[in-house]
């Protein structure tokens, strides 16, 4: 264990943590910009009701995703000196650019958004969450093209004197292929979690409201919130459903890319051995990556050379041949990733992800006559998928990153070089260990207020009102989320 | 010297400028969390008194150093990996007090409250000492060998100088908070945070005026006595008129004299951005620290364009939350408990109703 190890476990724990929240602001903040758009449109009071109750766990999870990360800015400096020497020159601009349009952008807006409610006209008010959202999803394409870059550098060269990187191209950086693509794949990954997040939410809560019949104040309450959920529980899953399907589109090429620009990381997720025509897609290996061979190996022909080129005997480089090849390139050295993570993190991505996806389709399938399920599975199934959802994008992450090694900057710059030279193992230790246990303790934390706030329900957030269809009563004002 | 990186250096001290200015106030507000707030309704009167632009405010930090990683990334490496220690303490505090602003309000309980509080104090008041602390440090210049990798122990990063620093920052932002918070509420917290800020400035002027000569004697230019000294004036002019009720000059005073301390340390810091007392010769410079002309040549496009917008939506931010916030403007606990359902019991619906 030195300071390379544990610098490697931050990083990998510290992004991780942040990308819990990432997906589901990027996609609800534009889910909840929708709601309140439908709610200006129509002036329907459960609209009102379903964006505020929405907007609250909205904000709950935002909150994370910001202080989780100012830690990531900060942290290439602190343990990868040496890369951030190295790459700031091409790296820092798409970095600053997030930060010059896209973070100002919806920090300001959301503060705008949180305390207008009642000070601002409707119309710019609604105008704010649509800046904020579009804000996100801006700040994602530049951090995503920076990333991009590392796995497919493009538009720099080598300054000979210092040997490091040096943008001549910020177009060429901005419009890798590589960093479209992966945009795609990301925000299509992020609606399928966030739209996940808004059925399983619904789906819940119109489990634990099944019951409610008859007269009364109380369950014509309980008919009111049904009406929403049921509503709210279909939106989700239409979202999911449709960035599902970009999202396998997306990630079929960016599979393609992976065999063009980092073959060994295809070949590892493959646990592909030697090179191949019309290989065929893995679904079950157990390897030996000491002999390097698979012991046990069932495949589907064809698939991945298929998956890799678009062609069914398209050629696909094994491992071992990669290996001889990069050794020649670039001197002696280890340049097979983690196959066993990278061969499981790979399927887990694709099983768990299109899990969420199906239960989507599903539901939408079963509630096509504005009828809600009668059956419990169906309801665990939605609940389940949230989990599932979150874990593919992670597992993605997993294999991207991984999948990267041993180079931070393929071809260029080695993770070994990457590490701070001057900072001890003690140091990283100590700060691996303050983050770990402040990121569970507020992982508990915020997981207890969404549970709070879900079980509580809309009415909470806005009272409920009998004349729900009467249109939006225009005097009166809607309270802020003052904190 | 080269213009660009010149440029450069120019638009990182404006960021930094920005950020300490506008979330100087915040962390005084922070700070002075139990001193002013007497109770919840107070301390919720006080952070509403922030909550719409602290967030936006903090992105000028984000800024401000993504700038750094951008135009001199040998400056940032160096900074970050060599600070480590009290640069993590600031990650931590932002990380307490982000959460801690969002999620106060959402309990119920007055333990809840008062373990947010107690984020709120911690995460305010250490970012406050500590990039004083820093900034001095970073102008007083570290051990640093030639490959700038940094190796200042406790006794360089301790030292009176910077110590003096961060006291500095630490008293400037809480007077800065207190005067804000005279003009941004109105009722009792108003009265006492103009009692707190005359406090404030019996510790933050002296402080300050012995930091910045101490700064101007060993580091300063020429050109940063006049600044040095606006800085100064504008402190002592502060406090007369916090103390007359003038709000509007007085906090106009007490940014001056942050923003104009600003600029005296990174007057006095170039052409260096961070000297090596090991060897001189080992020290980073604007000319050899920074990124190529290319680079900065985007950044400077894309500087240009959207700088003025952000100030233009913030300012706009700033001018529709410009009335006074009180305590009847501060609605019994606005989305949990109080309502008509008690938390976690009846609260959930389905089962109770
Ligand atoms: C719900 C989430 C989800 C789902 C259903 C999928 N993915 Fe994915 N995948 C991600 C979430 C994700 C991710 C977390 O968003 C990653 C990490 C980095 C990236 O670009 O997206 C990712 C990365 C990623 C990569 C690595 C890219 C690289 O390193 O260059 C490949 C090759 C694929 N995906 C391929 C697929 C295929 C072929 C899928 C379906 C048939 C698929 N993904 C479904
Ligand atoms: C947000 C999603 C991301 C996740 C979940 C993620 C995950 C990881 C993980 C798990 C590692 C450790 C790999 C190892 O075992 O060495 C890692 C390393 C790293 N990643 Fe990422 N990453 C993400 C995005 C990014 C982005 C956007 C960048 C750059 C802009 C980046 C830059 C790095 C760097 C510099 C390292 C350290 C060197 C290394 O060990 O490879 N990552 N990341
Ligand atoms: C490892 C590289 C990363 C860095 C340096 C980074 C930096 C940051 C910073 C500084 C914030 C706080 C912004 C604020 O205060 O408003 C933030 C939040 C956020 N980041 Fe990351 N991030 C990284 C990875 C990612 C990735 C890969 C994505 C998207 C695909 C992403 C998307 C977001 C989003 C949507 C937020 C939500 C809150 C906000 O933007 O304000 N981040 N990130």
């Amino acid at each position: 264990m030195d300071a390379l190890d544990l610098a490697r476990w931050q990083f990998g724990i510290t992004t991780i943590y942040h990308f819990l929240f990432v997906p589901l602001t990027i996609g609800l903040s534009v889910i909840v910009a929708s709601l309140q758009t439908a709610w200006y449109r129509t002036g329907k009071h459960q609209y009102l009701q379903a964006t505020k109750f929405f907007g609250k766990l909205f904000l709950i999870n935002f909150a994370m995703g910001v202080v989780t990360g100012i830690v990531q800015e900060f942290q290439f400096g602190m343990n990868w000196s040496e890369y951030s020497r190295f790459v700031g020159d091409v790296f820092g601009a798409p970095l600053a650019m997030e930060a010059l349009l896209a973070f100002f952008l919806e920090s300001t807006f959301i503060g705008l958004w949180i305390f207008g409610w009642d000070k601002l006209p409707r119309k710019v008010h609604l105008a704010c969450i649509w800046a904020a959202a579009i804000g996100t999803n801006l700040s994602a394409y530049f951090i995503l093209a920076a990333n991009a870059w590392m796995r497919h550098p493009v538009g720099y060269t080598r300054d000979p004197e210092t040997g490091r990187a040096q943008l001549t191209d910020i177009w060429a950086v901005l419009s890798n292929n590589q960093a479209w693509s992966t945009y795609l794949h990301v925000v299509s990954a992020a609606f399928i979690t966030a739209g996940m997040f808004v059925a399983a939410v619904s789906a819940y809560k119109l489990w634990r409201n099944r019951a409610e019949a008859g007269e009364g104040a109380e369950s014509r309450r309980a008919g009111r919130e049904r009406e929403l959920f049921r509503a709210t529980l279909r939106a989700g899953m239409v979202v999911t459903l449709l960035a599902g399907v970009l999202a396998v589109y997306s990630g079929d090429h960016q599979a393609k890319l992976a065999a063009a620009y980092e073959p060994m990381k295809l070949a590892a997720a493959e646990a592909h051995w030697e090179t191949e025509e019309g290989a065929p897609f893995s679904t079950f290996a157990v390897g030996d990556t000491e002999e390097r061979l698979n012991v046990i190996d069932v495949t589907v022909p064809h698939v991945l050379s298929f998956l890799a080129t678009g062609d069914i005997d398209g050629t696909v480089h094994g491992m071992n041949d990669l290996q001889a090849e990069y050794e020649r390139l670039y001197g002696e050295g280890d340049y097979i990733p983690n196959v066993f993570v990278l061969y499981w993190s790979f399927r887990l991505m694709i099983g768990l992800g299109l899990f969420s996806v199906a239960v989507a389709a599903l539901g939408l399938w079963l509630t096509r006559r504005r009828e809600l399920p009668r059956t419990r599975w169906f309801y665990y199934a939605a609940v389940l998928s949230l989990p599932t959802a979150l874990a593919a994008n992670i597992l993605g992450w997993v294999l991207t990153e991984m999948g990267r090694q041993p180079w931070t900057v393929h071809g260029e710059l080695l993770t070994a070089a990457s590490v701070s030279p001057g900072v001890s193992l003690g140091t990283v230790a100590f700060s691996l260990a303050t983050f770990t246990a402040i990121y569970g303790v507020l992982a508990i934390v915020e997981a207890g207020l969404l549970w709070r706030y879900i079980k509580a329900g809309p009415s909470h957030v806005v009272p409920d009102r009998d004349d729900d269809e009467e249109g939006t009563a225009a005097d009166a004002p809607v309270p802020a989320f003052v904190y | 010297m080269e213009l660009l990186p010149l440029i450069w250096f120019v638009a990182i001290a404006v960021l930094w400028v920005g950020y300490l200015v506008l979330e100087g106030f915040d962390f005084g507000v922070g700070m002075l969390l139990p001193v002013i707030g007497r109770d919840n309704t107070d301390r919720r009167v006080m952070i509403n008194a922030i909550g719409p632009v602290w967030d936006g405010n903090e992105v000028w930090l984000i800024t401000a150093v993504g700038a750094m990683f951008a135009a001199f990334p040998a400056w940032y490496a160096s900074v970050f990996s060599g600070f480590y220690l009290p640069v993590l303490v600031i990650l931590v505090a932002l990380i307490l007090r982000g959460v801690a602003f969002e999620y106060r309000g959402k309990g119920d309980t007055a333990r809840w409250r008062a373990w947010w509080d107690r984020a709120i104090v911690f995460g305010s008041a250490a970012p406050a000492v500590l990039w004083g602390l820093i900034l001095a440090n970073i102008v007083r210049g570290v051990p640093m060998d030639a490959d700038g990798i940094v190796s200042a122990g406790p006794a360089d990063l301790l030292s009176p100088y910077a110590l003096l620093g961060g006291l500095t920052t630490l008293a400037l932002f809480a007077l800065h908070g207190a005067v804000f918070l005279t003009l941004k509420t109105a009722g009792p917290v108003r009265a006492r945070a103009r009692a707190a800020a005359l406090r404030c400035a019996v510790v933050a002027v002296p402080a300050a005026a012995g930091f910045l000569a101490w700064t101007q004697l060993a580091y300063g230019a020429a050109w940063t006595w006049p600044v040095a000294a606006v800085a100064a004036a504008a402190l002592v002019a502060a406090v007369p008129l916090v103390a007359g009720g003038r709000e509007g000059w007085s906090f106009t005073a007490t940014a001056l004299a942050i923003g104009a301390s600003t600029v005296v340390l990174f007057g006095s810091l170039f052409p260096d951005v961070l000297p090596s007392t090991t060897d001189p010769a080992y020290s980073l410079t604007v000319a050899n620290a920074s990124s190529a002309d290319y680079a900065l040549t985007v950044m400077t496009w894309v500087a240009v364009v959207f700088l003025p917008l952000v100030i233009a939506y913030q300012a706009w931010s700033y001018w529709v939350f410009r009335k006074r916030v009180s305590r009847e403007h501060i609605e019994p606990a606005p989305a949990y408990g109080g309502s008509h359902t008690a938390p976690g019991t009846a609260a959930d619906a389905g089962a109770a109703g």
